[in-house]
């Protein structure tokens, strides 16, 4: 490091030479500094402040980004819902300070479409990421055509909600669809019954899903040494015990990621695949937090300030549940084991 | 405590042939040592004991039970892997206890049998630890008791030492053969290290190219190598082994090469005049080759190296093969770029087949 300080042509040719290993480290550490040796100092700024000025720059690009895009809306956001939208939908409108938030987290519609989320999380989260371990331990054996069987699990990923959305209309149609010419008769129709609605569009959205956590799983099982599950078979464990004992605690970082990003997106990003299957219907048995803002901002009355304060709260419902299960999973992620069961 | 032996066991990874025909008998309490190159086949057989592999062709037998068949829960063997494979999110105590868990052992016996397996190997302090918090030897000894726990009728070793450093390596070695001597449960270590296959086993099996070359104990195989493969793959530095002619003048038998020549024993001429080849591989030792002023093979030296107690004295034959002379520090030894002779005593030569390498006994 000293070394570039140095004029060059001089400086390496002062050190004393010949140490006993003849490395450059040893070089760098003279034993007595014979003749004329110095170490200039720099005139500018020292190595630190260069690092962490060069770390600024390396993060700047990405401020400003989330900037423009992130961090601003999301404070205007917060502003706007101390607006009250006029009737007509154009303008800021009036200034009602915390009012808004008060009565519309307190309404009625808020309570039900924060029953639906949480009741679509339950519905799909697990669903999936077990869907994900099962399929990804299977994908994981070394067959013939498995190639072609992992390409298939993760269609689902290349397959845009929207033509999924028609092709699972379809299944499901009372007159054409499959469910009819399996013998299954639902009247209703799953679609329009608001027992079945929920778990329909669940299913739904359950098989777009498990791509994404086949995928992810089956990476971090490739990641678990074969030498363990050797290890376990040669302890005598069976199928169950290796997998309850060895698969499932080292994938648990896997899992962990599979679960809070699975969650954010049940939790925020419920829109598309209701708006191509039930609009949220029937008596908004399907009527997500998301879905119900963006009811509110582009349906028959749009309400700016009303779907601004509904933008915070799901940002606030997302934002609690990831901290729970950060905090609830990471610790069983680092402990996880079968050391004192039974 | 259990025999084990291979029958003309083969396994073929598709079209590569993995081991070919393997034959032979590990007796009971005994520590064999499997060695050889990497990708000789040493360690698909021990897989295959283990029941981690399966024999394309041939038995396997574990005590009076062919277990071809057998998981490799139903064999009663415990195994130590390269690289220990711990199970990384158990604590020291949860991975020795882990086999006894699987073997549904009553609990009270458990900690019991856990306490003295890490008493055996010095762990008990660390019990509580994650493998993770270990060095590598304090693993592998993890790995050695939740080995020893199960208390198997045979111990699979595969490299187990590979990992660690070479001071550790020589001192985990000898608790290794005292841990087996104790125990007195057969064992097949598999190896690539000759130093360890000489200084561990009681027999020694060689294998290369997924076949058996020689099976005995050390000092048979380094004294008489059925083979040039096996000769110079045991030993440090590896045998000489060079081209030589047979030129047999009436009752006796001499070795010329490159414008030298090596006397033979009686015995050993014998052999090579009824061998018949006019071509024969020569090998010596090189603690077994010296430095002569009239007789033996002309030489330049090319390099010298101290090793401190033995010198290594690298020569140039006159047809470009080299030779290593070793001997002992204090001994005189010519000057690199000298020109000297080199000769073995008749008792130290050995002879191979030209073409197969296969030695000519006497």
């Amino acid at each position: 490091m000293t070394d570039e300080f140095l004029p060059e042509g001089r400086a390496k040719q002062q050190w004393p030479i010949a140490t006993p290993n003849g490395g450059g480290v040893e070089a760098a550490e003279p034993a007595a500094p014979t003749g004329e040796l110095r170490r200039p100092k720099s005139k500018r700024v020292g190595p630190r402040t260069r690092e962490a000025l060069l770390a600024y720059a390396l993060i700047l690009p990405a401020l400003i980004v989330f900037g423009i895009f992130v961090f601003w809306p999301f404070l205007r956001n917060i502003y706007l819902g101390m607006y009250r939208s006029p009737i007509s939908g154009d303008g800021l409108g009036r200034y009602v300070g915390l009012d808004q938030y008060r009565t519309v987290l307190t309404s009625q519609q808020f309570f039900d479409s924060l029953i639906v989320t949480v009741k679509f999380w339950i519905l799909t989260v697990p669903a999936s990421i077990i869907f994900g371990i099962f399929l990804a331990v299977l994908g994981h054996r070394v067959l013939k055509g498995m190639g072609v069987y992992r390409t298939l699990f993760i269609l689902s990923l290349a397959t845009g909600v929207g033509v999924a959305g028609t092709i699972f209309f379809t299944l499901l149609d009372p007159n054409i669809g499959v469910v009819r010419s399996l013998g299954i008769s639902l009247n209703p129709p799953a679609l329009q019954s608001s027992t079945w609605a929920l778990p329909s569009v669940a299913i739904f959205v359950i098989w777009l899903n498990v791509g994404l956590s086949f995928i992810v799983i089956s990476a971090g099982l490739q990641n678990i040494p074969d030498d363990l599950f050797e290890a376990a078979r040669v302890d005598g464990a069976k199928t169950l015990r290796r997998f309850f004992r060895i698969t499932v605690p080292m994938l648990s970082p896997t899992l962990l990621f599979v679960f809070v990003v699975g969650s954010i997106f049940a939790l925020i990003q419920s829109y598309p695949p209701i708006d191509v299957t039930t609009q949220g219907g029937p008596i908004n048995a399907t009527t997500t937090l998301p879905y119900l803002i963006i009811r509110t901002l582009r349906g028959t009355a749009p309400n700016q300030g009303k779907a601004a304060v509904l933008s915070v709260a799901l940002f606030v419902v997302a934002l609690v549940f990831t901290l729970i299960q950060l905090l609830v999973l990471e610790r069983r992620v680092t402990y996880g084991s079968g050391s004192d069961d039974d | 405590m259990a025999r084990v032996k291979f029958q003309a066991v083969t396994k073929r990874f598709g079209g590569s042939t993995a081991v070919n025909g393997l034959d032979f008998e590990i007796n009971d309490q005994e520590f064999l040592v499997l060695l050889g190159p990497s990708g000789c086949g040493k360690s698909t057989a021990l897989r295959m004991l283990a029941g981690l592999d399966t024999p394309t062709e041939g038995e396997i037998i574990i005590g009076d039970e062919i277990v071809n068949d057998l998981d490799p829960k139903d064999r009663d063997i415990a195994m130590v892997f390269q690289s220990y494979a711990l199970y990384p999110h158990m604590s020291v105590a949860a991975n020795i206890e882990f086999p006894l868990k699987a073997q549904k052992i009553p609990k009270e016996e458990r900690a019991l049998r856990v306490k003295e397996a890490a008493e055996a190997l010095g762990m008990s302090e660390y019990l509580d630890r994650k493998p993770g918090q270990l060095s590598g030897g304090q693993r592998q000894r993890v790995a050695l008791a939740r080995a020893i726990v199960r208390r198997p009728r045979v111990f699979l070793m595969d490299e187990p030492l590979s990992n660690l450093d070479a001071k550790l390596r020589v001192q985990t070695r000898a608790e290794i053969v005292e841990l087996q001597r104790r125990l007195a449960t057969t064992t097949v270590y598999v190896t690539h290290d000759q130093t360890e296959a000489m200084t561990m086993g009681n027999r020694i099996a060689v294998m290369c190219d997924g076949e058996l070359q020689q099976i005995g104990a050390p000092m048979e195989v380094y004294d008489r190598p059925a083979n040039v493969f096996v000769a110079r793959f045991i030993g440090t530095p590896p045998m000489n082994v060079v081209q030589a002619r047979v030129a047999a003048e009436g009752e006796t038998v001499t070795i010329e090469a490159a414008g030298g020549t090596v006397a033979l024993s009686p015995e050993l001429g014998a052999c090579v005049r009824s061998h018949g080849a006019s071509a024969i591989q020569l090998g010596v030792r090189a603690e077994d080759l010296m430095f002569a002023d009239t007789d033996g093979i002309p030489v330049e030296v090319s390099v010298v190296e101290a090793l401190g107690h033995d010198r290594l004295i690298i020569c140039r034959m006159a047809d470009g093969q080299m030779l290593t002379v070793r001997q002992r520090s204090d001994a005189p030894f010519p000057d690199v770029g000298a020109s000297v002779r080199v000769s073995a005593a008749a008792q130290a030569v050995h002879c191979f087949d030209a073409e197969t390498g296969t030695r000519i006994d006497a």
